[in-house]
Formats: C-alpha cells, structure tokens, sequence
C-alpha cells in the first residue's frame, strides 16, 4: 500500500458514507420547504468549479509519475483535455482526448 | 399527459438514464482501477463505492489517503467538493418533502447529479405529477446509473490489479477531473472561482496537512459568489441606461 493502512480507509469510507448521506439527508430530509439563506447558496454554487481545479492544478504542474518534476508534454495533455471539456461542453469528449494523450505519452516514453 | 402511473413513470426514469450510464460507466471503471493500484481490494473499492456513491468525492478521498494526509482533512476535502448534493437536496425538497421519511432517505442516499439533473427537469416541466410518481421517476433514474456505478468499479479493481506501475496511472485521476472542469464553467462567474481556485492553489500547497486545498477552495468559492453579485449589478446598471436612454 502507498501509505495508508486499512484502518485510515475504512474511517475515510464511513465517515464519507455518513458525511454524503448527511448532506443529501440535510435539507429533504429536515428542512422541510424552508429556504437557504442566499448568501450560503450563493457560494455553494461555486464549491465544485473551485474544489476540482484546486485539487487539480499542483498535480499537472507537479505530476506525480515524473516524481514531481514539471513536464510539457503532461501539461500539454492537461491542457487538450480541460480545452475540449471547455470547447465541447461534453464531458464524454473531454475525456476521451485525455485518455488518447495519455495513451500518446505512454507509446511515447516506452 | 405522458405520464399516468407510479410505474410508467418509474421505468420512463429508467429510460431517460440510459445514456448517463456512458458517464457513470467509464467514470466508475476508473475509480476501480484507481482504486486497485492505490492498494484497495475488490472488496474494499467496492464497499467504497457502495456506501458513498459520490464519484468526484471518491476520486479526491482516494487521491489524498495517498498522499498521507490527516484523516480529518481528507474527509473535510472530499466531502466539500460534495457539496453540491446539498444544494440538490434543497432544490428537491419542494417536490418530494411530502414523501414518507423513509422514502426521503432513499432518495437521500440516491441523490447524485445525474438522478438529479433529470429530475429537477421533468418536476418543473409537469407539474401535475403526484409526489408518488415523481419519487418513482427519481429512483427509476437510478434504476441503471446505481447497479452500472457498482458494477463498474468491481470491474476495475478486478483490472487495475493487473496494470503494472510503470504505466503512470497517477495522472489519469487529473485528467478524469479536467475533463468534468470545462462544462461546468457555464458563467463567467464560474470561471473567476476557477481561475482563483488554481492561482491559489499552487502557492498553497506549501501549507501543511494538504491544507492548501481548503483553502484555495474558499478563496475560488468567494471569488465566484463576488464575481456573480458584481455581474448581476452591472446588468442591472446596464439595463437602467438603457431605459434612460429610450
């Protein structure tokens, strides 16, 4: 295992299962039709467009199977498959050009 | 009307998910691959994906166990990059809040974009459905994109434990997340609590215990809700003008 033993993964799984559950459980389940205050909706709205780039961002600069080194051609394959989920609002394409760059990396450094 | 009973409109869900399962397929395959070469068994990436079934919160809980983080801050990270399922929940409560507990817990627990996203459609579209047929409609949508999800990810696993390291995998989880960023930045908004989120980020990664996340997170999610109040009041001093003018 890369470092976690599999007590740190079964805490993770529940607490997730328990945490997801509660904020899909929150407002149906408790709140009844009352509504959210609108400055709390208001950046809720953007927690996932921030959350996923933020997570993202230090693994294209540092990649982790150069062992951290910056590397071209992994940006570059970052960057053509951000662009056609962009470009073709479609996350299906978007995907599909990440993993023909990553297949073209593979072919590439073997 | 299109729809007449619990049951027609149960397996009329079933039907309008069918193509999310091109999503949810390749998107839950990944997570058991993933999941495999991090080190989990069959049992534990399905165990994982069953009681959770939130792929991006997967994908980031897994992702930071590998990095040693605090199992606090895993949790913390994973569960906000969820948190748009609690705005889904409180955009469903209107339409299903009548519906028996227990059903509201079902549907709690099944509450995922792609379940989400049609429904909200179709309760606004007819109104005239019944809470029953609606709550036959929401699980009809998961009547594919649930077993496909689980199914997916045992597949995986089973698969990923035969992929040796050297082919890199580590950078297919970046990928997979740039590949769902881009039709998201539906407003301009969106895109300003993007571009902050990753400006912030890299600098932040200095920060200890993988803190940087949260906090290129909040500073992504103020800069999004500030750009949103600012366009709205450009708009609406926009549209003044133009009634001054006329």
């Amino acid at each position: 295992m890369n470092g976690f033993d599999s007590l740190s993964l079964w805490v993770v799984i529940l607490g997730l299962a328990l945490g997801s559950f509660g904020l899909r459980f929150a407002f149906i389940g408790f709140m009844g039709g009352r509504e959210m205050p609108a400055w709390l909706m208001r950046h809720l709205r953007y927690t996932a467009v921030a959350i996923i780039p933020a997570l993202v961002a230090p693994l294209v600069v540092w990649p982790a199977p150069t062992g951290g080194e910056t590397s071209l051609p992994h940006l570059a394959i970052a960057a053509l498959t951000f662009a056609a989920g962009a470009v073709t609002r479609n996350v299906l394409w978007a995907l599909a050009c990440g993993a023909g760059g990553f297949l073209a990396l593979f072919a590439l450094s073997a | 009307m299109a729809i007449t009973t619990t049951k027609s409109a149960f397996w009329n869900g079933f039907r309008d998910s069918a193509p999310f399962l091109l999503v949810s397929g390749p998107f839950g395959l990944l997570f058991g691959v993933l999941a495999a070469e991090a080190g989990l068994n069959v049992a534990e990436a399905f165990s994982f994906s069953m009681a959770v079934f939130a792929g991006s919160a997967q994908f980031t809980a897994l992702q930071l166990l590998q990095e040693n983080t605090p199992l606090l801050i895993v949790l913390v990270s994973a569960l906000a990059v969820n948190l748009r399922v609690a705005m889904y929940s409180a955009s469903l409560t209107p339409y299903l809040g009548d519906a028996p507990l227990w059903q509201r817990a079902c549907a709690a627990y099944l509450t995922v974009d792609q379940s989400y996203a049609l429904s909200i459609v179709k309760f606004e579209s007819e109104p005239e459905l019944t809470t029953g047929q609606r709550l036959a409609y929401f699980f009809g949508t998961n009547g594919l994109v649930a077993p496909g999800w689980m199914i997916a990810t045992v597949t995986g696993a089973l698969v990923g434990a035969q992929i040796p390291e050297s082919w890199g995998l580590d950078f297919v989880l970046p990928l997979a997340f740039l590949a769902m960023i881009g039709p998201m930045l539906r407003t301009p908004a969106h895109a300003v609590a993007c571009f902050v989120a990753v400006a912030v980020s890299l600098p932040a990664t200095l920060l200890p215990y993988n803190l940087g996340l949260i906090v290129a997170g909040l500073a992504g999610m103020m800069a999004g809700a500030q750009a949103e109040l600012w366009l709205e009041r450009a708009a609406a001093r926009a549209a003044t003008r133009k009634e001054s003018v006329e």
